[in-house]
């Protein structure tokens, strides 16, 4: 019998079947109307967002959205071709040049999407002869990026400079290496130490790359991240961003100081066989950037709440991945169907969080992670932290709160329903 | 120094116990996948274990071709012995 192509995804298909079907299923989730960068109408109920990466809140921002209406009057709902045909307009310029003043760089490059720009800058950057160095912990763009290049992969140990260090010594000193790290860990929301990864890339004359996907607007004086953050930046080869979370909109960018750096533009193949940003996301995120420079008042209220999140969860005796030193909170569940029941109750009671499985996952964690935006209000925090602790105890993930509390045993037998879920993974990239 | 191959698959099959859920006999056909149950990421964690008891690099590019424990050895053997 003819194999058919669909065969190798059976195992697959059979983990997602034993998901709780309909409003509780982690990967179908629609939002039938957004109200607001925080709020949305999910299976009719109305629900806080506690999962977007809309980490300045920039959607709904009027400059934005005004900036997004004009463009979009004046030259229309598309480009309908590459950067390199007649897909660039004036504005793709301007938007460049933006991001050349944001970061202070001599050349920037936009692309249509950040998982674009990673997969083009690595795949094209490290040729057949060349190594790609990647933290282990990488984001799905930068595995993928690897993947579509022809240069030899190694996976160092995550955040570990001596590991990167032991790596780059084994191999040839003459050839072209690239490095490439992210700023901040999407998942635990942990800081890579970037003094320390480029002084062993420049030891053994490699190239350094960092993702600042999640950091950009969050970290540093003007919201470059986390290399700005650390004092790093001149250190820094090449960097990484998108447009898809601070800055509210979609798309992604490299800027760099390489004095070749524009020949990316004549080989880049994610960049030239794709059509360019439509004008309005390039309006609209051209304002996100200059508004981000300014507002250092939103770094700080962005912080504030995740401090106010993370110390909520901790003090009801959540076990806690996060620290709050970054814009995300995510606790540790134990088992997978525990998770993904969490996940769901979380849902019926009003919130939405991300639910993160193995693979998305380090360390095999099981974990509902949330990210927050400056946008929330503390009474918004305090909304999650309550349906967070009466959830943790209605699973018995936390002690129940009084002897005549919720009746445990039926609820945690329904948590039972679900098992050997696998391989379906949260996509919070 | 030279490790032979049936020294380098014992202590490669030491190494995926840690990874044996399952409980199950591991032997050179023991699939990754199919029969310990390991995803893509616990596959690379692996993997690091491997690199650094043999103190050696394992370029991710050949995993595509490492479906069980037999071709691992093989490899760590290849690059031990190089």
């Amino acid at each position: 019998m003819t194999t058919s192509l669909f065969d190798k995804f059976d195992t697959i298909l059979n983990n997602f079947s034993q998901l709780p079907e309909g409003d509780g299923n982690p990967f179908t989730v629609s939002m039938e109307k957004v109200i607001s960068q925080t709020e949305a109408v999910i299976n009719g109920r109305h629900t806080v967002l506690a999962g977007t990466n809309n980490y300045m809140g920039m959607t709904f921002n009027q400059d934005c959205i005004s900036a997004a209406h004009a463009a979009l009057d004046e030259q229309g709902t598309g480009t309908t071709g590459s950067r390199v045909l007649n897909g660039t307009y004036s504005s793709h310029n301007a938007l460049e040049e933006t991001l050349k003043e944001f970061y202070g760089t001599e050349h920037a490059m936009v692309f249509s999407t950040g998982y674009q720009a990673n997969l083009g800058v690595i795949a094209t950057l490290a040729g057949p002869k060349d190594y790609i160095l990647i933290d282990a912990d990488s984001h799905a763009s930068i595995y993928d990026g690897c993947a579509m290049g022809n240069a030899t992969v190694i996976r160092f140990r995550h955040n570990d400079a001596a590991d990167l260090d032991k790596k780059l010594k084994r191999l040839d000193p003459d050839a072209g290496k690239l490095v490439v790290v992210e700023g901040i860990y999407s998942m635990l929301g942990d800081q890579a130490p970037l003094a320390e990864l480029a002084a062993i890339s420049k030891k053994h004359s490699a190239a350094i790359l960092v993702d600042e996907a999640h950091s950009i607007g969050v970290f540093g004086a003007t919201g470059r991240g986390v290399a700005q953050e650390q004092g790093v930046e001149d250190q820094i080869d090449f960097i990484v961003g998108t447009f898809s979370k601070s800055v509210g909109t979609i798309g992604g960018y490299c800027v760099s100081n390489h004095p070749k750096f524009e020949v990316l533009r004549l080989v880049c193949r994610p960049y030239m066989f794709t059509a360019s940003l439509p004008p309005s996301v390039v309006a609209s995120a051209q304002t996100a950037l200059k508004i981000i420079v300014e507002n250092n008042q939103l770094r700080e209220q962005i912080i504030t709440n995740s401090i106010q999140l993370n110390k909520g969860l901790d003090q009801v005796g959540f076990d806690m991945g996060t620290t709050g030193k970054s814009p995300i909170a995510a606790i540790k569940i134990e088992s997978k169907e525990t998770a993904i029941a969490f996940w769901g109750e979380m849902l019926k009671e009003g919130v939405y969080v991300n639910l993160a499985l193995p693979p998305a996952t380090p360390q095999n964690l099981n974990l509902l992670r949330c990210s927050l935006s400056a946008a929330h209000t503390s009474a918004q925090i305090d909304f999650m932290l309550q349906k967070f602790k009466l959830v943790g105890e209605r699973l018995g993930v936390l002690p129940a709160a009084d002897a005549s509390g919720m009746p445990l045993s039926c609820e945690a037998e329904e948590t039972n329903q679900s098992q050997q879920v696998s391989d379906v993974s949260a996509a919070t990239g | 120094m030279t490790q032979s191959q049936e020294e380098i698959f014992n202590t490669v099959a030491t190494l995926v116990g840690n990874f044996n859920t399952r409980g199950i006999e591991i032997n050179k056909e023991t699939k990754f996948t199919a029969d310990l149950d390991l995803d893509s990421l616990a596959v690379m964690d692996l993997l690091a274990e491997i690199e650094d008891h043999f103190d050696i690099t394992v370029p991710l590019n050949i995993l595509p071709d490492l479906e069980n424990v037999g071709q691992v050895a093989d490899a760590v053997a290849k690059i031990v012995n190089e």
